[in-house]
C-alpha cells in the first residue's frame, strides 16, 4: 500500500504546483508560498475523506500544514485514535 | 511621544526593504487630463514631456469626453458637490436611483446597488450574502479586491486552478454538502487579458446548484457585441447571479462601483454590506458623468467597435514585429519580457521614445513572468498606435528581443 507521505505529496503536487518546481517531504508549502492558506481547505477535506478522520479546525493551522512531513504527523494523530 | 524613533526606524527599515527588493512603487505625475496624449513629469522634477499613454484603463476613451464633462458640470450645478451622509440617512438622491436602474438595464440583471468603488463592492458583497455554512470557490487569479472580500467573509473558501473547468468541477463535487456554493471569477483577467469561460462555468453551476459571481471591471462597456460584458460575449446574460463592476475604468474612469444581480442579493447588500452602510456613496458629480456614459454606450457601439479595431491592429503589429504577447482578443495586451529588470529598463526606454507604459514583475505577476502591460483605448488613433509600435520595435531591437523565443530571452537576461 502506498505510504501516507507519498499520497500526500502526490496530492499536493497535483493540486497546487503549476510549474516544474520540485516539492519534497520537507518543502515549506504555506510559508514557502506554494499553497495559499485559503487552499488548505481542500487539502484538509482530502485528508479527512481519504483516512476517514476528522481534523478539528483549531488543529488545521498553517503551521501544521506547512510540510508534507508535518501533515503526516498531524493525520497520524487522528488515524491512531 | 508615542511615535518614537524606534517605531520610525522600523517603518523606514520596511520601506528600505521594498526599495532594495526593487518593488517600491513610484508615482509619475500627469499634468493634463487623462487621454491618449498626456503631459508627464518623470522623474519628479524633470521637465514636462508629452507622451502617448498606453497603460490606462480608459478603454473607451471616455475619461475626458466633452459630453461626460458637460454632464458632470450640470450634475455639480444641480445636485451639489457632496452628500455628507451615508445612503440610508440622507445620502440618496434621485440620480443615485436613476443610475442603479440604468446599470441594471445595461447589464441585463434584476437590480443594482452602488458602492463607493468596486473594491468596496467586492469587500462587502460576500459577508452580506454568505454565512459560515457556505463555500466560496474562486479562480486562483482573481483580483486582489475579491481576495480581500473573501477574507472578510465567514464562509469557507477554496480555489480552483486558473480557468481549469475540470478542477472547478472537482471542487463543486467536494463541497456538495454546503448550503450555498458560490463560484467567483474575473470576467477579463487584468494581468493576462484573458477571458473567463463563463458559458462553461454557468453550465457547471447549474449542474451542481451553485451561484456565480463575476467581477466585470475590465469588461463592462466594451466586451461583447454591445459592450455589456463577458456574460454577453459568452452568451449567458441573465444567468450570472452577481456582477460586480467599476465606473473607474471604461465607464468614465472617475470612481465608484456596484453590485448588480439577483434582487434579493442586492437587497441583502443594501441591508448588510458594511462599505455601503458606513461610507458615503458616489458623489453626485460622478453619478451625473456615469449616467451620460451609459447614455452614450446605449445609443451606439461606435466606441467599443473602434476599440476592437484598435486592439486587432495593435496585437497584429506586435506579433508581426516578433514581440511575444499573451494571446487573446481583449485590449489588455501584455508584452512578455520575463525578466524583471528588463521590463523596467524597457519601460524607461519607451518613455524616452514618448511612450508611457509600465513594467510589471513579481509579486504583481508570477516569478519569471515580467511584462509590460499595454492597454488599448478607443481614444487612440492609428497614428498613436503606429508611433507606439515604432518605439516597441526600436527598444526591442536595442535589447535584441525581436523574433526571439521565450527561452532565448530568458537565456539572455535570466528569469
Amino acid at each position: 500500500m502506498e505510504e501516507m507521505k507519498d499520497v500526500v505529496l502526490k496530492y499536493v503536487i497535483a493540486e497546487y504546483v503549476e510549474d516544474d518546481s520540485e516539492i519534497k517531504y520537507d518543502t515549506p508549502l504555506i510559508s514557502g508560498g506554494i499553497v495559499d492558506s485559503f487552499s488548505m481547505v481542500s487539502l484538509k477535506r482530502f485528508l479527512e475523506n481519504k483516512y476517514n478522520i476528522s481534523i478539528p479546525d483549531d488543529k488545521a493551522t498553517p503551521e501544521a500544514f506547512d510540510t508534507v512531513n508535518k501533515i503526516v504527523t498531524l493525520v497520524n494523530e487522528y488515524v491512531k485514535k | 511621544m508615542a511615535y518614537s524613533n524606534k517605531v520610525r526606524e522600523s517603518y523606514l527599515e520596511t520601506l528600505n526593504g521594498l526599495k532594495n527588493a526593487g518593488i517600491f512603487k513610484m508615482e509619475r505625475f500627469i499634468h493634463s487630463a487623462q487621454a491618449a496624449d498626456i503631459i508627464v513629469e518623470f522623474p519628479t522634477g524633470a521637465s514636462l514631456k508629452k507622451v502617448i499613454n498606453i497603460c490606462a484603463n480608459n478603454y473607451l476613451g471616455l475619461s475626458s469626453h466633452p459630453d461626460v464633462i458637460k454632464a458632470a458640470h450640470e450634475g455639480l450645478d444641480t445636485r451639489g458637490y457632496g452628500m455628507s451622509s451615508v445612503r440610508f440617512i440622507c445620502g440618496t438622491q434621485d440620480i443615485h436611483k436613476q443610475l442603479e436602474k440604468l446599470v441594471t438595464e445595461f447589464l441585463g440583471t434584476e437590480d443594482t446597488i452602488l458602492f463607493p468603488s468596486c473594491m468596496d463592492a467586492n469587500a462587502g458583497v460576500f459577508e452580506a450574502v454568505l454565512t459560515k455554512d457556505d463555500v466560496m470557490i474562486s479562480d486562483r487569479l482573481v483580483h486582489a479586491s475579491l481576495v480581500d472580500g473573501i477574507r472578510l467573509c465567514s464562509a469557507m473558501h477554496d480555489t480552483f486552478k486558473h480557468s481549469d473547468m475540470a478542477h472547478l468541477e472537482s471542487k463543486l463535487q467536494l463541497f456538495q454538502d454546503k448550503r450555498i456554493k458560490m463560484v467567483i471569477t474575473d470576467g477579463v483577467f487584468s494581468m493576462d487579458g484573458d477571458t473567463a469561460k463563463l458559458d462553461e462555468m454557468v453550465t457547471l453551476c447549474e449542474k451542481y446548484d451553485a451561484m456565480i459571481l463575476v467581477d466585470e471591471s475590465h469588461s463592462s462597456g466594451f466586451i461583447g457585441k454591445t459592450g455589456r460584458g463577458t456574460h454577453e460575449k459568452c452568451g449567458v446574460m441573465g444567468k450570472i447571479d452577481v456582477i460586480t463592476t467599476t465606473f473607474g475604468k471604461a465607464l468614465g474612469g472617475a470612481s465608484g462601483g456596484c453590485v448588480s444581480g439577483r434582487k434579493e442579493l442586492v437587497e441583502m447588500c443594501r441591508q448588510k454590506a458594511r462599505p455601503y452602510l458606513f461610507s458615503n456613496t458616489i458623489a453626485p458629480v460622478v453619478v451625473a458623468g456615469v449616467l451620460k456614459v451609459l447614455e452614450i454606450l446605449s445609443a451606439t457601439t461606435e466606441r467599443r467597435d473602434k476599440l476592437e479595431t484598435n486592439t486587432a491592429f495593435w496585437r497584429k503589429g506586435l506579433i508581426d514585429a516578433g514581440i511575444i504577447i499573451k494571446e487573446g482578443d481583449t485590449p489588455i495586451v501584455p508584452v512578455m519580457l520575463f525578466n524583471a529588470k528588463l521590463s523596467q529598463d524597457f519601460s524607461r526606454d519607451l518613455y524616452d521614445e514618448g511612450i508611457y507604459a509600465i513594467g510589471f514583475f513579481f509579486p504583481v505577476v508570477p516569478q519569471g513572468q515580467a511584462r509590460i502591460r499595454t492597454q488599448i483605448s478607443a481614444g487612440h488613433e492609428i497614428h498613436h498606435l503606429e508611433k507606439a509600435l515604432d518605439a516597441f520595435k526600436k527598444v526591442g531591437k536595442k535589447y535584441n528581443i525581436l523574433g526571439k523565443t521565450k527561452q532565448e530571452i530568458i537565456d539572455m537576461y535570466g528569469m
